[in-house]
């Protein structure tokens, strides 16, 4: 029985007359990894930093392993370790003069620095550049460093802010196979994150946000068997004038089916929501062949947060607004 | 307390490293004070000699100074705007540290840089053969005098860096300010050859007292009485500056 290290309860944040946070509540379980997830503008970045302590909240109650943010802010940032969303590292600073840096603000001895430093850059793969600075560093060795600086404190809790964003794919693998080694090692990771596949690889609770509300929350499994339903997804051949009337006519046709719950169109291709793809698929070629529509290819899978995200939300993931997040 | 001082090392140290390896920043602040020193010393020399009575770079090498510790102390809050705009800033302010010791750091750092250009400034003074007074005591009150004048303008520049949305809006500044700052003041001509308007403007500005002390030690001796006045008037300068400081900038460090 694990017991929570975040509790909100009913969280409320304006800037000015825009709601960012109208009333979120949520529980984060120690040990695991907590996803966060909703388009920017959401409010995932405000709730971060109300329990940064960045931000006071106009009302509600935030709590840290028991400490209130209001109340107690220095034991809470005592606790914690925060990697925002951008890169905060110092060019001119070297690797090692950075968790130096960050060892003094957190008031660890000059030998325990050091050892922390070492372990700390052999875990993100950046042994032997202690020495170089960081504006000789690549993108994906920035942000490696900008996540070790985040833990010289050995903290129980770290916010990691959209820790992928705009890295390349390998190091995008590295950076999640470290988010892995932290829960290993016991801590609790709170993740804040746009990308769908992100929170299903790595997280083991997850809530969607959705103008300032939590819309669902639970483990990523239980929101998918939740929706109890697979999707088909029909992609036409030929140009794009061509496929509006064709879709419209195979969206018609499959409507009809009586194992078909919705449909979706989405540029040239056609998104089939059914209660079983076993049952489904062949019905729907059945369809696709009385039309005699050219098929491009079709695919079939079970459903991923995306659409949890559509379900819940009744808009598509991707139809995000870009404010502050 | 032992805390505090292990927060502001470690900040204090990032800052240093910046000056070491960034001697660009310190040159574009150097510019002017040697242009003025080597051109205006040069152009002046004659025209000057009859009303200053002596060497005109001699005469021009205090408001040199006090312009070098002007400039430098009133940019002193611009890494920290950066800072404050590439999120760093905020990073830091997760941290478990006091708030003070983001400005104490800051402010150490950019008198320590006050000081490592006023002393260039002199030792360039040096090499063009101005002679010093008061002789090396001299020097130092001459540093001393220099960092009072520095201390005031450097917590107005971290206010600034505060309040401020933009290091846009903080070069405008100190675009506008510089220029008026260093002519209604002592710091090129004497105070009788100013106009009424402009000595009267001249008398409520700090960088006055700072070049009229600056320049006894250099041209004359030591006047025990005006240095007393000028650290007096350096006191109530950088008290009032202090306490109006920490007011504002408790209000947007919370």
């Amino acid at each position: 029985m694990s017991t929570p290290i975040v509790r909100i309860r009913n969280l409320r944040k304006s800037y000015g007359s825009v709601v960012a946070l109208d009333g979120v509540s949520l529980e984060v379980q120690e040990g695991k990894i907590f996803g966060l997830l909703g388009p920017n503008g959401a409010g995932k970045t405000t709730t971060v930093k109300v329990l940064t302590t960045l931000v006071r909240p106009d009302a509600g109650e935030v709590e840290v392993s028991g400490a209130d943010v209001l109340r107690d802010p220095v034991k809470v940032r005592s606790l914690i370790g925060y990697v925002p969303q951008e890169l905060t590292v110092d060019p001119y600073l070297t690797a090692r003069e950075h968790m130096h840096y960050y060892a003094d603000l957190y008031h660890l001895s000059a030998a325990a620095g050091e050892a922390r430093m070492r372990e700390l850059l052999t875990l993100v793969g950046l042994a032997g550049h202690e020495n170089r600075r960081v504006r000789e560093f690549s993108g994906g060795m920035k942000k490696k460093l900008d996540l070790a600086c985040g833990l010289i404190h050995r903290p129980p809790l770290i916010f990691l802010d959209e820790p992928s964003l705009g890295l390349d794919v390998h190091v995008r693998r590295d950076v999640w196979n470290y988010i892995l080694k932290l829960k290993e090692e016991g801590a609790t990771i709170f993740l804040c994150t746009n990308y769908m596949d992100e929170a299903e690889r790595l997280c083991d609770d997850v809530a969607i946000i959705d103008g300032g509300k939590i819309v669902v929350m639970g483990s990523p499994a239980a929101l998918r068997s939740q929706l109890k339903r697979d999707l088909v997804s029909v992609q036409i051949a030929g140009s794009d004038e061509d496929h509006g009337e064709m879709l419209a006519a195979f969206e018609k046709a499959v409507s009809r089916l009586k194992v078909v719950k919705g449909t979706m169109k989405e540029g040239g291709r056609l998104k089939v929501y059914v209660e079983s793809n076993e049952v489904a698929l062949p019905q729907i070629l059945q369809s696709a062949a009385d039309l005699a529509l050219p098929l491009h290819s079709i695919t079939y899978s079970r459903p991923g947060l995306d659409e949890v995200f559509l379900h819940y939300t009744g808009h598509s993931f991707t139809e995000r607004d870009d404010n502050h997040g | 307390m032992a805390e505090f001082v292990q927060e502001t090392k470690g900040q204090l140290l990032r800052w240093v490293i910046h000056l070491w390896r960034e001697p660009f920043s310190m040159a574009f602040n150097l510019v002017n004070p040697v242009i003025l020193l080597i051109f205006m010393g040069s152009a002046f020399q004659g025209l000057a000699r009859d009303s200053t009575g002596g060497d005109y770079r001699t005469y021009l090498l205090p408001g040199i100074l006090a312009l070098t510790a002007f400039g430098n102390s009133m940019a002193g809050g611009i890494p920290l705007l950066f800072d404050k705009e590439n999120g760093f800033l905020m990073r830091l302010m997760t941290a478990p540290i006091s708030r003070a010791s983001i400005l104490v750091s800051r402010f150490l750092a950019v008198n320590i840089n006050t000081l490592v250009q006023c002393l260039i400034m002199l030792v360039l003074g040096l090499l063009f053969g101005i002679r010093i007074a008061t002789g090396i005591g001299g020097v130092f009150t001459i540093l001393f005098i220099s960092l009072l004048l520095s201390f005031g303008f450097t917590i107005i520049s971290l206010i600034l860096a505060f309040v401020l949305h933009s290091h846009g809006d903080f070069f405008a500044i100190l675009g506008i300010t510089s220029l008026p700052m260093t002519f209604l003041s002592s710091a090129f001509v004497p105070l009788d050859a100013l106009p009424v308007w402009m000595r009267l403007l001249a008398y409520v500005n700090p960088m006055t007292y700072a070049v009229n002390g600056m320049r006894a030690l250099i041209l004359s001796g030591w006047d025990i009485g005006l240095l007393v006045r000028i650290a007096l008037v350096f006191l109530v300068f950088d008290g009032l500056v202090f306490w109006f400081g920490s007011r504002i900038l408790s209000r947007h460090l919370a």
